[in-house]
């Protein structure tokens, strides 16, 4: 075996550089921190928790914009996943993370293993996790590689997910070439859980166990948290091994195994955490941190996949499907009889001890001797540069762009087609969307619903991110995803509750991509106030970037709503012949970074325009009103391709068609992406009090008919499409591009 | 008639299948781990659907193993009805109590959606209170749904009235002559890959599902006498 090199060594090679920890960080540790030359083992404990991954040292100051309170949160960012109070004792458990670069690299076992990882998050916290959402963001499908890219995402997340038996009900996926060689891969989970099982990570107790349960290490995924905080070059195309392997069954057991022990042996936990990011050194470090403790791991005791492995190895592996757990004194045994059920490992590796020392062995030698508090609490904050990006002020200055639209049925056949807004069902039905048989909306629609069973609650999910607008406007942008969000769920008929996030940029050293963060940060959380709904967990994705090359800023919203009657579920799909039709929101000129200015001219530019927010909370509120009310058969939140396509996948899947006076729009209008609106059907007789309700932010624009036809006039143009035509070509795009030879 | 569902590691539609006969049938039913070796006291044995040992080997190789296992084949040979939907027809026929096999469907994916079937044989005990020929429609969700037997076998279930139910209009994995769901010659077992189970409630979109269940449960006793 290679000897390690001597503390000297290091101070003099540097390999920490390699393991993105700074000089100057290396040298605060030794002269500041412990008062000596960190060993290998403990440089390399040092460079993974204080990764941006681990410890949000560059993004902290900017998230501390976000709020993430209020009456219902029950626990917010800082633990596996945050927690929100639905009445009745019961609590929705919610989370999502990034896996963009291990996607990247290895698309399959990238995209299992983040499905993976954020489900332990959630049955950590003592939740059954009990729906899957993801947001992917890819290159043009022209590119046969990105093809293949495609299709080993959608089964990494189908195979996770289908043999967990917890169904993916929502999502979004989305097309641009800023994802070329940085493909986005953020996955959600919601649990459910009754409030008096909430766990926390966290160990005390002086002589209680830590015990290690579920897969053994082996040397997958070391250095994935540093892994993540760097970007991709073609020089550095050796370090893409840092991917894990994922092995779903396992992780069923171990589910199985953690909730027999949480809910039936509460008195035996005092603790438990995932390994995730970091493996065994960050979940032990936060729980004792958390715990206020000192911890003594033997590394021996460590089940192992692979002989020889050194103690930064173990320490730093990222295998999969392992958690930590704090367990009382005496009671070691009865929690091994569990998992002996299972089939699965659990083995005392190291006990809490008196003071704050985290103290770790191997081979019988003391290998690491340092407060706790170095690596979790004392990481240096980095103070970062910002810049307004030139494109945005010279955007700024420029005539706004309007398409000219010479046939506009065309432009709607053709917008239909575009990848990012053409039918998903050959991505979705990979994904069993049914499975626990509580899914009262699947995939396809704005938001999935999935009824509380034993209550008459639902829950409403989805995510959304869109890059194109955060990268011409990031503050506005950021507002933008949040609304979109929200209108998502309200369209269901949900009450939004709270929030998680990912943010994926790129080099937050570049001060404009810093400006980005910090600027569409501070939009999401402006939002977030409006609408009540606190940022309850998240995780930030740096460096997705390929060359030099970033991707566009792109935060992602994942909201969770709460449904007070089931029955009261609202369809996205037009309901009955005679409906009225009405448009809520304003329509105005917003074609930068929308849908049809990415098809006619190749590529977005221009300033997206400031909206009044707390108007769109305010008319979206009363809407939702009228829904728990009764009074509307149908919702569907305009997004990509605006009123037009929105009308169209309104008509979708049903034998119903729409007549439309939209004299007040333009034909270029009918593809304008303003925030804020929905189509809405409402039954006839409920109309006048639909109409008293919303005033004027909702306008009555025709009704439903039973001929299958979507009829439109407008100012300048006329539409008369048969649905039955433009829903075979939007459902037919991606089948189509997919099969392509080119 | 008290049943039985069996959770094996790995089954994940146990749930689906429990709460559908006792939330929405009002059935007797039970979790029975894999480990145990008895189903004294049932009257009725179901295998649920999900990824049993993680599909790894074969789908439904591992879980045949089993120690219930003995116990399953005790009750179809005393005409007991055992019934199998996904993983579970899988297991049903590694473990020889339904000929031929599942193979990997012929778009070589998982599919999840909802397809047409024709009840093909409404004379079982699973199927009575459906029409004869009766059109309804399912949810699937599997990876490994292409039936296959040799023509011989193939011909022998169409004799006997083996078959059950077979896709209509669109065959979504490769079956072969569009068999979704087969009995034993006795007509005890039943085995199928779509889920009827998932189909038992109007709030989810399909109530077509539960006559299945309630045709089994609504004739008192339904052992099948030789």
């Amino acid at each position: 075996m290679k000897q390690a090199m001597t503390p000297e060594e290091i101070k003099e090679q540097k390999p920490y550089l390699d393991w993105s920890l700074s000089e100057a960080e290396y040298n605060y540790i030794s002269d500041k921190l412990l008062g000596r030359l960190p060993n290998y083992t403990e440089t390399g404990l040092f460079s993974a928790m204080w990764s941006e991954h681990c410890s949000y040292k560059k993004s902290k100051p900017v998230l501390r914009l976000f709020p993430n309170k209020n009456s219902r949160v029950l626990q917010g960012p800082g633990e596996g996943a945050g927690v929100v109070d639905i009445d009745d004792g019961q609590a929705v458990v919610f989370k999502a993370e990034s896996h963009n670069h291990p996607t990247t690299v290895e698309p399959y076992q990238g995209a299992a293993t983040g499905v993976g990882g954020i489900l332990r998050d959630i049955f950590s916290m003592g939740a059954r996790p009990v729906a899957s959402l993801d947001s992917l963001h890819f290159g043009e499908l022209t590119d046969p590689k990105m093809r293949m890219k495609v299709a080993g995402t959608v089964r990494g997340i189908g195979d996770y997910g289908n043999c967990m038996g917890i169904p993916t009900i929502a999502g979004e996926t989305t097309f641009d070439p800023c994802y070329q060689g940085n493909i986005l891969c953020n996955a959600m989970s919601v649990g459910l859980m009754d409030q008096k099982d909430l766990q926390k990570g966290r160990a005390a107790g002086v002589g209680n166990a830590v015990m290690y349960v579920g897969a053994k290490t082996g040397r997958d995924g070391i250095h994935g948290a540093t892994f993540a905080s760097a970007d991709f070059s073609d020089e550095n195309a050796t370090q893409r091994s840092a991917v894990q392997v994922g092995d779903p069954f396992m992780e069923k057991l171990l589910l199985e195994a953690c909730l027999e022990v949480i809910t039936k042996h509460p008195d035996w936990l005092v603790g438990i955490q995932d390994m995730g990011a970091a493996g065994i050194v960050s979940s032990s470090a936060e729980m004792a941190s958390e715990g206020k403790s000192g911890m003594e791991l033997n590394l021996d005791l460590v089940p192992q996949r692979e002989p020889n492995m050194s103690a930064y190895e173990i320490m730093l592996s990222e295998s999969q499907e392992r958690m930590l757990l704090c367990v009382n004194k005496g009671h070691e045994g009865d929690l091994k009889k569990v998992f002996d059920f299972y089939d699965l490992e659990a083995v005392t590796i190291g006990r809490i001890t008196s003071g704050h020392d985290y103290v770790l062995y191997h081979d019988g030698q003391e290998v690491c001797n340092i407060p706790v508090s170095s690596l979790t609490d004392d990481v240096l904050e980095e103070a970062s540069e910002e810049k307004k990006p030139e494109r945005i002020t010279k955007a700024e200055t420029q005539p706004a762009w309007v398409p000219e639209i010479t046939d506009a049925e065309q432009t709607l056949r053709d917008l239909l087609q575009q990848s990012t807004i053409a039918d998903k069902k050959v991505f979705y039905q990979q994904y069993d969307s049914q499975v626990r048989t509580s899914t009262v909306v699947g995939p396809g629609s704005d938001a999935g619903v999935l009824r509380v069973r034993g209550t008459h609650k639902g829950l409403s999910m989805t995510t959304d991110g869109n890059g194109r607008f955060v990268y011409l406007n990031p503050e506005v942008g950021g507002q933008m995803a949040l609304v979109e969000a929200a209108a998502n769920i309200i369209a269901s008929g949900a009450e939004p509750l709270a929030i998680t996030d990912c943010l994926n940029y790129g080099d937050p050293n570049d001060p404009e991509i810093f400006w980005e963060l910090h600027q569409s940060v501070k939009g999401m959380a402006d939002a977030c106030r409006v609408f009540d709904t606190p940022v309850i967990s998240g995780n930030v994705s740096l460096y997705n970037e390929n060359n030099g090359k970033a991707i566009h800023p792109t935060p992602m919203v994942g909201m969770v709503g709460l449904v007070k009657n089931i029955d009261h579920v609202i369809p996205s799909f037009a309901q009955n012949a005679g409906d009225q039709v009405y448009l809520i929101g304003k329509t105005d000129d917003d074609f930068a970074g929308a849908e049809i200015q990415k098809m006619m001219t190749g590529d977005i530019s221009g300033i997206v325009k400031p909206f009044e927010m707390e108007h769109v909370h305010d008319y979206m509120k009363r809407l939702l009103g009228e829904m728990q009310a009764g009074n509307v058969a149908s919702a569907h939140d305009l997004s990509e391709g605006g009123l037009g396509v929105a009308l169209a996948e309104t008509l979708f899947k049903t034998d119903l068609g729409m007549n439309l006076n939209l004299r007040h729009l333009s034909a270029a209008q009918l593809f304008s992406e303003t925030p804020g609106r929905l189509i809405v059907t409402v039954p006839v007789e409920k109309a006048a009090k639909f109409e008293k309700t919303l005033g004027e932010d909702a306008q009555l624009v025709g009704e439903v008919t039973n001929t299958h036809w979507l009829e439109a006039h407008l100012k300048d143009a006329e539409v008369n499409q048969n649905v039955t035509e433009l829903q075979k070509l939007w459902e037919e795009a991606i089948p189509c591009q997919l099969k392509s030879k080119d | 008639m008290k049943i039985a569902v069996i959770v094996f590691p790995g089954s994940n539609c146990d749930v689906d299948l429990y709460e559908a006969l006792h939330s929405v049938c009002h059935a007797d039913v039970e979790y029975v781990s894999h480990k145990e070796k008895s189903l004294d006291g049932f009257d009725a044995v179901m295998l649920p659907g999900g990824f049993s040992y993680g599909d790894y080997l074969r789908a439904g190789a591992i879980a045949r193993f089993t120690n219930i296992m003995p116990a399953v084949i005790r009750m179809a040979k005393e005409g007991k009805p055992v019934f199998g939907t996904c993983n579970g027809f899988q297991i049903l026929t590694e473990v020889g109590l339904l000929p031929g096999a599942l193979k990997r469907n012929d778009s070589q994916k998982f599919v999840c959606k909802t397809v047409p079937l024709e009840v093909v044989n409404n004379q079982t005990i699973f199927t009575r209170q459906y029409k004869d020929h009766e059109r309804i429609a399912l949810p699937i969700a599997h990876a490994d749904g292409s039936y296959f037997a040799d023509e011989q076998t193939l011909d022998r279930l169409e004799e006997n009235h083996q078959v059950v139910f077979r896709y209509a209009e669109e065959n979504p994995n490769g079956s072969l002559r569009n068999i979704a769901g087969i009995t034993n010659e006795r007509g005890n077992v039943l085995g199928m890959m779509p889920h009827p189970e998932r189909a038992v409630e109007a709030l989810l979109g399909s109530t077509a599902g539960l006559r299945l269940f309630k045709s089994l449960l609504e004739t008192g006793s339904a052992k099948v006498e030789e």
